[in-house]
């Protein structure tokens, strides 16, 4: 079972957590991420590209459920204006045992951060910034080829 | 050559000032590398946003490809910055 979600709601980590406990699995798995306070940052904004994101999301669900027999994967995505605090993305996974179930979601986040076509700008006062590529995001990235 | 839907996101959406266009390339026009070269040429915000490619990222029907990838038949080309998601 694949959720697949880009949206400018926030997420309710409680209700995606329960659906994938509801999947039939003996372990679930989840990261969330937040919207950090990096230097004084007040607003964060995410920019996306319709239906291209989707199914960069959904094609790495699918390789997830694949690679680890996952029973469900769910990844929900922000987009718009954020806050710090806020909840910006989720992945969670439900597997038979908690290494597929832990390893698929580091996978799912580690490819999700170089493989979807977000794109977040930082605004501190009157400084509005488009964030830049991190190699330390190109790594994590590539440790799951294979 | 068919005409193009050009998507722009993030800062080469700003630098060019819109985030959809659609254009029609001169046919010697093979790859995105070539396409990107002939929007620059329109100066202003195009050559701001396009004038150095190891900053753009590129997909051609929503397929992310490498620079030097064909445009032949291509119905829908975006440009962007490498992405900053999760």
């Amino acid at each position: 079972m694949i959720r697949i979600r880009v949206t400018d709601a926030a997420i309710d980590v409680a209700a995606e957590l329960g659906a994938l406990e509801r999947a039939g699995g003996g372990a679930v798995a989840s990261f969330t991420g937040l919207v950090r306070d990096d230097n004084g940052v007040e607003e964060l904004f995410l920019e996306h590209y319709p239906v291209a994101t989707e199914k960069a999301l959904s094609d790495l669900a699918a390789e997830a459920i694949q690679r680890w027999s996952l029973a469900a994967a769910t990844v929900i995505h922000r987009v718009g204006a954020m806050t710090p605090g806020e909840r910006i993305v989720f992945v969670g996974t439900a597997a038979a045992h908690r290494a597929a179930a832990l390893e698929a979601c580091a996978f799912l986040i580690d490819r999700l951060k170089t493989d979807a076509p977000f794109w977040k700008r930082e605004t501190r006062g009157q400084d509005a910034r488009w964030v830049g590529e991190r190699d330390s995001d190109r790594d994590a990235a590539d440790r799951w080829k294979r | 050559m068919a005409a193009i839907d050009l998507l722009y996101f993030a800062w080469v959406r700003e630098s060019i000032g819109i985030g959809h266009e659609r254009a029609t390339p001169p046919a010697e026009i093979a790859d995105v590398a070539g396409l990107i070269d002939w929007l620059a040429a329109r100066g202003g915000g195009y050559a701001e946003a396009l004038g150095d490619k190891t900053r753009l990222r590129a997909a051609v029907d929503q397929l992310f490809v490498p620079l030097d990838a064909s445009i032949a038949g291509a119905r829908e080309i975006a440009l962007f910055p490498p992405v900053t998601g999760g």
